[in-house]
């Protein structure tokens, strides 16, 4: 076990503590003993930078060595991008969550058991090279958000989202365990980077694309691309700190560092680049669309995550592309760009949801109809909230401009592509991308102007508002600052930490002879993406001057028949209806119907067998003469199987069957079985008085003599299973197989047992074990004959109620 | 009004100490000819409905003081412990011992352990028999 590993596991042992320091320390805010723990770690994490930018650092605990899954820990570029926005935004939030959450109003024991649980599943999930170690992490990174979701769990809405995000990106984790399956049948392994290394070996398996599709499934659900989004807008019930660290800044980027660390596996198929470049493209659309239609502030920001993360998952799609060809440079643009904009989203989404927080916290609302007019009254808020709307719109000087550049750049160079047709269709994709980027921008302004500019309305707010405290604000200023920091001078994380990033999704970048290296500049000359930009604004503008006018049509016309929520809750719904009612379909009550399922099952079952294994010759060759006493004792069976069948009353039915048990005696006795003559003579006697005794108490008013039907269901399945029987009897007849072994009985009785009557050796000797057991089983029967008879215990209370 | 069956009382009388002694020769005669525990039991079980029959419970039960179900008890104990012979002495469970003894006046006997397990479940039918009869009957 090493640092590493303690490092990843130190947030899942404090949550083990936290309960306990909650209960004794009553005066400090719990917050500010958990603190130290990602801050610790961010530090720790950021010793990393120097070493991984040349190698990655492997670290192994044996766990299951027997089946390969080993807790195999790897720091390369992509896995510390990814712990250091954890443990970094990690740190911002706790110390957010300090002056967010009132000490004494809420269950901060709790709180912060389940964010520190979440901070380590997630670091698990980012740091695993092990496969199904990855997939535990993952499962709970889906507990914990959904711990989270439902904090406030006297809330219908939070319930309901909490269920919500459980079962889609529970049914995802489950997928993607299938996925993970196929990849260890096809190479043997469970570790990432040695599947990886065997990646062109399995390319032409044919269950590498089903086990790509397991895998994106997971990874979609995870990250709320469409149609699996619809779990994100209703989890922003959570405490918004939640909402901006694990449903904006990480784990729903967990999908895209599933994607991405497969990339070099999957990059390979066309499937792959289709299906996350068009997914990532659609989500990026439908998110920016959805964004400008919502009221809430933290409905447009989820939104607006599902667009942005579109956006990534589209680049990464986009991407793919740079292993196929000899300059992987030009086409690891888009590689870059994804990675670019997974950091800048990360931080202006984190300092939006924080604004939100703080809005919210201050005036007490976060609908943005009844907000308006808090420039002057919220100065630094209004900033914080400027630099993240620009940032996220793509304007300069902000570092959402530079990716949105880069992500442009990319798409437009998909045209020039001449694999897999993208050079025709592609061309949808910087359309798409164009437009997407105009609701972006409208969005970004609506959430900025509604909110800061325009009249104060404060008869409309729950409180009065005023300036957050500075504990609030930090957080946000922080990221805010990294904001335009990364906008200014973008180059100040392109080497130390982008860089290892994109060596780590396209490993032939990290070759030896490549002199691979990143410079972004804020002005590139004029080229067709920033044309784009000066095109997004100037139609984004209008689009939200005219706000007005088109925002009724787009909420109440065409959304509504598409809405993807809806179809959520009405396959729920119907799923719930559905097997209600084929439950209570089937399960009638009656044993009469089970009777007939078994009976048919029987029937098709065995009648198919036979077929299937052509069982229909049947072999009469050893089959003893039939005499004249067999045929008069057949008749008189028949006789009375018949009447007990048809007699119309019950008393008849049993005589009648207890003659049929007398000629079986004698069928014993003319077969030679004395022993069994004896027996059932003295066994049917018995079961006769007791059919009557039965019939004799049977009550008054049930006892209407029923005649049997004729034809109905019943009929033929009995008529079917007498055949089905003599099927069965017939084909088993052929005894030509193998010899009995009775003889073996014959010849010891005597030598071996000491007795003459086979039977009985058999029986006490030979097989006593079996007749042991049956007597138990009478013993039992008598036992709980006695015990149903003597306790009624219902009657005796009936009589304690009447006393 | 009383029936006075006083005919049936008599026959039972003689009847069910015939049927028991049949019952008896099913036991012993089993490992040689048909019978065994099974049907003797049941044939005892039967001699005592018989006296179930002719006289009330109460005088029945009088007459034999058994409580049935730790006969059926007994049986299996029976029936367990011949097994555990076999162990005892390194074989199986449920190894048969058996051997020829010249008793003074019987001659040459055999004895053999698969009688004590037949005995167990001759018990054991006996007791099941009698308890379902008895519970049932009492029953109202």
């Amino acid at each position: 076990m090493s640092l590493l590993h303690v490092a990843i596991l130190l947030p899942f042992f404090a949550a083990l503590l936290i309960p306990l320091v909650y209960k004794w320390t009553k005066k400090i805010h719990t917050g500010w003993l958990v603190l130290p723990i990602p801050v610790l770690l961010f530090i720790y994490f950021c010793s990393f930078i120097p070493k991984t930018m040349h190698q990655s650092t492997t670290a192994t605990m044996p766990w299951i060595p027997s089946f390969g899954i080993n807790f195999t820990v790897v720091v390369d570029g992509l896995s510390l991008l990814f712990a250091l926005l954890i443990t970094g935004i990690g740190s911002l939030v706790v110390f957010y969550s300090i002056y967010y959450l009132g000490k004494k109003t809420e269950r901060l024991n709790n709180f912060y058991a389940f964010l520190m649980i979440f901070m380590s599943a997630m670091l698990g999930v980012v740091l695993s090279d092990n496969l199904i170690v990855l997939y535990l992490f993952w499962e709970m990174t889906s507990i914990s958000s959904f711990l989270l979701i439902g904090y406030w769990y006297h809330r219908e809405r939070s319930r309901y989202g909490a269920r919500k995000s459980m079962m889609i990106t529970v049914f995802g984790g489950l997928m993607m365990l299938g996925g993970f399956i196929l990849l260890h049948i096809m190479t043997d392994s469970f570790s990432v980077r040695e599947i990886i290394a065997s990646g062109p070996a399995i390319a032409g398996n044919p269950l590498f694309v089903p086990a790509m599709i397991f895998i994106l499934l997971g990874a979609f659900t995870k990250s709320a691309q469409v149609p699996f989004h619809v779990w994100l807008p209703d989890a922003m019930e959570a405490p918004t700190p939640v909402s901006a660290y694990l449903h904006s800044a990480t784990m729903v980027k967990a999908g895209i560092y599933i994607v991405a660390r497969f990339t070099p596996l999957f990059a390979v198929s066309e499937v792959w680049f289709w299906t996350v470049s068009i997914v990532g493209i659609v989500t990026l659309l439908w998110g920016s669309i959805n964004a400008t239609k919502k009221n809430d502030l933290k409905a447009i920001l989820a939104y607006s995550t599902i667009s942005q993360l579109g956006l990534i998952m589209s680049l990464l799609g986009v991407g793919a592309l740079s292993l196929h060809f000899g300059n992987e440079e030009f086409y690891a643009a888009a590689i870059v760009a994804a990675v670019f904009h997974l950091f800048n989203h990360a931080t202006f989404k984190g300092s939006l949801f924080m604004m939100v927080g703080i809005v919210d916290h201050e005036t007490g609302t976060r609908d943005i109809r009844r907000l308006g007019g808090l420039m002057r009254i919220m100065p630094i808020t209004a900033t914080i909230a400027f630099i993240g709307t620009f940032a996220m719109a793509g304007l300069p000087p902000f570092n959402g401009f530079l990716s949105k550049e880069m992500f442009f750049e990319s798409m437009t160079d998909i045209v020039h592509m001449n694999l897999w047709n993208a050079d025709t269709w592609g061309v949808l994709l910087p359309v798409i991308a164009w437009i997407a980027s105009v609701f972006t921008f409208v969005y970004s302004m609506i959430i900025f102007f509604k909110t800061f500019t325009g009249k104060n309305k404060p008869y409309l707010l729950p409180k009065k508002p005023h300036e957050a405290p500075l504990g609030l604000l930090l957080p946000p200023c922080i990221l805010a600052f990294l904001v335009v920091l990364i906008g200014i001078f973008p180059n100040l994380i392109a080497a130390p930490i982008l860089e290892p990033a994109v060596k780590a999704i396209v490993p032939t970048l990290g070759a030896a002879d490549s002199d691979f290296s990143i410079h972004i500049s804020l002005w590139h000359g004029i080229t067709p993406a920033l044309l784009m930009t000066i095109g997004v604004v100037i139609v984004g503008t209008l689009l939200y001057k005219t706000n007005r006018y088109w925002k009724p049509w787009i909420t109440t016309r065409v959304p509504k028949k598409l809405r993807i929520g809806r179809a959520y809750d009405a396959s729920m719904f119907y799923l719930e209806q559905g097997s209600y009612r084929t439950t209570m379909w089937i399960m009638t009550g009656w044993l009469r119907t089970y009777l007939n399922y078994m009976l048919t099952a029987f029937i098709i079952l065995i009648i198919g067998t036979m077929f299937i294994t052509d069982a229909f010759n049947f072999n009469f060759s050893a089959m003893t003469p039939v005499t004249a006493v067999d045929f008069v004792l057949a008749a008189v069976i028949l006789v009375t199987l018949i009447g007990t069948v048809f007699s119309k009353s019950r008393i008849t039915s049993i005589i009648l069957l207890g003659a049929m048990g007398y000629t079986v005696s004698i069928f014993f006795i003319i077969s030679r079985a004395p022993d069994l003559a004896l027996t059932q003579l003295v066994i049917e006697t018995i079961s006769v008085v007791l059919y009557l005794l039965v019939f004799y108490h049977l009550p008054q008013f049930s006892n209407i003599e029923e005649k049997p039907k004729w034809f109905s269901v019943k009929t033929i399945l009995s008529i079917g299973v007498g055949v089905t029987v003599t099927l069965i009897a017939l084909s088993a007849f052929d005894t030509t197989f193998y010899d009995s072994i009775s003889q073996y009985y014959l010849d010891n009785a005597y030598k071996e047992a000491g007795g003459k009557n086979v039977v009985n050796v058999i029986l006490v000797d030979f097989r006593g074990f079996d007749t042991l057991f049956e007597t138990a089983v009478l013993a039992i029967a008598s036992i709980g004959i006695y015990a149903m008879i003597k306790l009624r215990l219902t009657k005796r209370r009936e009589k304690d109620e009447n006393q | 009004m009383k029936t006075n069956d006083v005919l049936l009382r008599n026959v039972t009388k003689v009847v069910a100490f015939i049927i028991f002694l049949f019952s008896l020769h099913l036991f012993l005669a089993g490992h040689y000819n048909p019978g065994g525990g099974f049907v003797a039991g049941l044939t005892s079980a039967g001699a005592i409905t018989l006296m179930f029959l002719a006289y009330d419970t109460k005088t029945v039960k009088s007459m034999l003081n058994i409580n049935t179900i730790m006969l059926t008890g007994i049986g299996l104990l029976f029936a367990l412990g011949t097994g555990l012979i076999g162990i005892l002495t390194g074989d199986a469970f449920l190894t048969h011992k058996y051997t020829h003894i010249d008793l003074p006046i019987l001659g040459d006997v055999s004895l053999h352990t698969a009688t004590l397990f037949d005995l167990g479940v001759y018990l054991v039918v006996v007791g099941v028999t009698l308890t379902i009869i008895q519970s049932i009957g009492e029953s109202d």
